[in-house]
């Protein structure tokens, strides 16, 4: 049995305003390195406020977190960010790059941002994730100028680009057709097996979770299965 | 903290948005050029009108005041103690008009570590004789190059030269508008006759103009001996001394003392010329208010840019704060971005304030009251640019504040909810 990298231990969240909702009841969970998790639901049960609260951006919940045994909960802004940035990928359902600056740059920024490599390096890495995303040709163009497809992908190297822990993505081919939406399935499947991250996909695509190794289905903010 | 990440980040935001970039900035540079250029031209003037007073006004001017005594004789008296004196008209004692042991007062003056320097001054009553017109005037007996020294009378002389006069014993610097009346130029010889009716014949060696026509039309400067002598006296008659001191603030504190010392009237500059420093202060005050105005407007300016730049770029800092870059980060781009407009428009401002200023150092600006100055008196003093750039910095610092303290608090979860 590999190690645990994300463990989630009785997590509550109320929404206070406008009135006082119980959004997350007592979630309980664990994600296993090189494990490729799927999270299913109707919208509205809460698997989107749910992934916010994993990736540590939002600290607004009852209950503890754990990321590779070291507990998350009760840390601060800045102590979080630290760990956003060197152990969580994350991609938004829709692409968030930023607009101004080339696909390389934007793929370069988190590790710029940890600091640990020369800028040369960085640069390195940088096309490295972008080949392997088949979207090497396009590291000089500004982010605004590429198709949504290659957005995403663009975003996918990014949120890969410090070699997280865990990859966490919000919808990632909600947006896609099913040949991008495929090749997104088969790039998360290899990264999983090969590079042993592990990943966990709130999606509404029942064909892509049917694929994974286990899927979370949330119904009224608890886990039904 | 990364600096350069964060450097660049800020750095693409500015250089995307140029337009907004350049206003933002050109509010920052019409601030400080226009503070640079109040600021020069302010205080040249007042530097000019000061030096104008203050150059040529003895900072102590000791005299011979003709007063009737204070204590007449029956207040003496120890008969009339307990009474209510009246006396009526009194008359001043005649007195001698020159200083008493002006010689010895000089020397214990010179020798003051205080003192910058003592001149002496014979005053002497003249007519200047022109044909059959008689004018009126006054000849100052001065050492004409010690009051140079002391008191840049050489600014005011239009034609001929101090130098002139140290050199001729008999010369005389003629007052312009003495000169115009009598149509006499430097070179020519003028009659001078005395209230004791001697004649002297002097020679012109320069034009003297103050701009006070009341001055210029009477007051004439020879050597201190050619007064002594129109007026028939020794080489000890002086009537005033006037006095330079290193440090004006202990004028009125000298001249007291050097009153009560040896016994005669004295009169310190800040007495004299109260006004001035007022007037200094005031000119100042608005140039300062003026400009802090003006910058005020500038930070808006910035404020409102960075506002803006911070509302649409809601998304960016929402990624930039889930990838990992914590809230002081984000503020620290902001903070960047506002200090880059500031150093840019600032520097510009500078340049352009001395551009500017130059151009008014180089405009003609001649008037009769002041006729040595040629062009718009400037001041070049670097402080200003100084105070002028770290005006800058302050400002678009306190503009920025506010805004990248807003994005330091955005929550990404809001914000990516909210998609």
């Amino acid at each position: 049995m590999s190690a645990t990298v994300l463990e989630a231990r009785n997590i509550n969240k109320h929404f206070r305003v406008p009135v006082d909702y119980h959004v997350l009841k007592d979630i309980s969970f664990r994600v296993q390195q090189g494990e490729f998790v799927s999270v299913m639901g109707k919208s509205g049960c809460g698997k989107s406020t749910l992934l916010y609260i994993l990736s540590t951006m939002d600290t607004n919940y009852e209950g503890e977190l754990f990321l590779n045994g070291e507990k998350l909960s009760g840390k601060s802004g800045n102590e979080l960010s630290i760990v956003r940035n060197a152990h969580i990928g994350f991609v938004f359902q829709f692409h968030y790059l930023l607009p101004e600056f080339t696909v390389l740059e934007n793929v370069m920024l988190p590790a710029r941002k940890l600091g640990k490599k020369t800028n040369e390096e960085i640069e390195h890495d940088a096309m490295e994730k972008l080949k392997l995303l088949n979207i090497g040709d396009k590291a000089k163009k500004l982010a605004v100028r590429i198709s949504g497809g290659e957005k995403q992908r663009v975003a996918i190297a990014r949120a890969l680009i410090n070699n997280p822990a865990i990859l966490m993505c919000d919808e990632p081919t909600g947006n896609l057709d099913s040949q991008n939406s495929d090749n997104v399935f088969n790039l998360f499947r290899r990264l999983a097996n090969e590079k042993k991250i592990s990943l966990l996909v709130v999606t509404h695509d029942h064909d892509f979770a049917n694929r994974t190794d286990r899927i979370i289905e949330m119904a009224d903010g608890k886990i039904v299965k | 903290m990364n600096f350069p990440v964060i450097f660049s980040i800020s750095r693409t935001h500015l250089l995307s948005r140029m337009k907004q970039t350049v206003t933002a900035s050109l509010g920052v540079t019409f601030g400080i050029g226009a503070f640079i250029i109040l600021v020069s031209f302010m205080t040249g003037l007042n530097e000019m009108l000061d030096g104008l007073i203050l150059n040529r006004t003895p900072h102590i001017h000791l005299y011979n005041q003709i007063t009737p005594s204070p204590e007449q004789p029956v207040d003496l008296a120890d008969a009339f103690k307990s009474s209510f004196n009246v006396v009526q008209s009194i008359k001043p004692k005649r007195a001698q008009t020159r200083i008493h042991n002006g010689l010895p007062i000089l020397n214990f003056l010179r020798n003051d570590s205080r003192v910058k320097g003592a001149v002496p001054q014979v005053v002497a009553q003249v007519f200047y004789v022109s044909g059959s017109i008689e004018l009126n005037g006054i000849i100052n007996g001065v050492d004409i190059l010690e009051e140079d020294r002391l008191f840049s009378i050489s600014d005011y002389i239009v034609q001929g030269s101090t130098l002139e006069l140290a050199r001729t014993e008999n010369g005389i610097i003629i007052g312009a508008g003495v000169a115009r009346k009598m149509s006499v130029k430097p070179g020519d010889i003028i009659q001078i006759t005395t209230p004791s009716g001697n004649i002297f014949p002097l020679k012109i060696v320069g034009v003297y103009e103050s701009g006070l026509a009341d001055i210029d039309d009477i007051q004439s400067y020879a050597n201190l001996k050619t007064a002594q002598k129109l007026l028939g006296q020794s080489d000890n008659f002086i009537t005033d001394i006037n006095v330079k001191l290193h440090d004006l603030e202990l004028a009125k504190p000298m001249s007291d003392k050097l009153a009560r010392q040896f016994g005669i009237a004295a009169i310190d500059i800040n007495s004299a010329n109260a006004q001035f420093e007022t007037g200094s202060d005031i000119r100042n005050l608005i140039t300062y208010a003026v400009s802090i105005a003006l910058l005020i407007v500038a930070g808006f300016g910035i404020y409102n840019i960075l506002n803006m730049l911070i509302y649409e770029k809601m998304n960016d800092i929402a990624i930039l704060k889930a990838t990992g870059f914590s809230g002081f980060d984000v503020k620290m781009i902001f903070m960047v971005e506002a200090l880059i407009i500031g150093i840019a428009g600032g520097i510009l401002g500078l340049i352009i304030g001395y551009v500017v200023s130059v151009i008014i150092d180089h405009t003609p600006f001649e008037t009769q009251a002041l006729p040595t100055i040629k062009t718009f008196p400037v001041n070049f003093n670097p402080l200003y640019y100084i105070i002028g750039i770290v005006f800058a910095l302050v400002t678009t610092f306190l503009a920025g504040y506010m805004p990248a303290s807003r994005a330091q608090r955005i929550d990404p979860v809001e914000i990516i909810r909210g998609q």
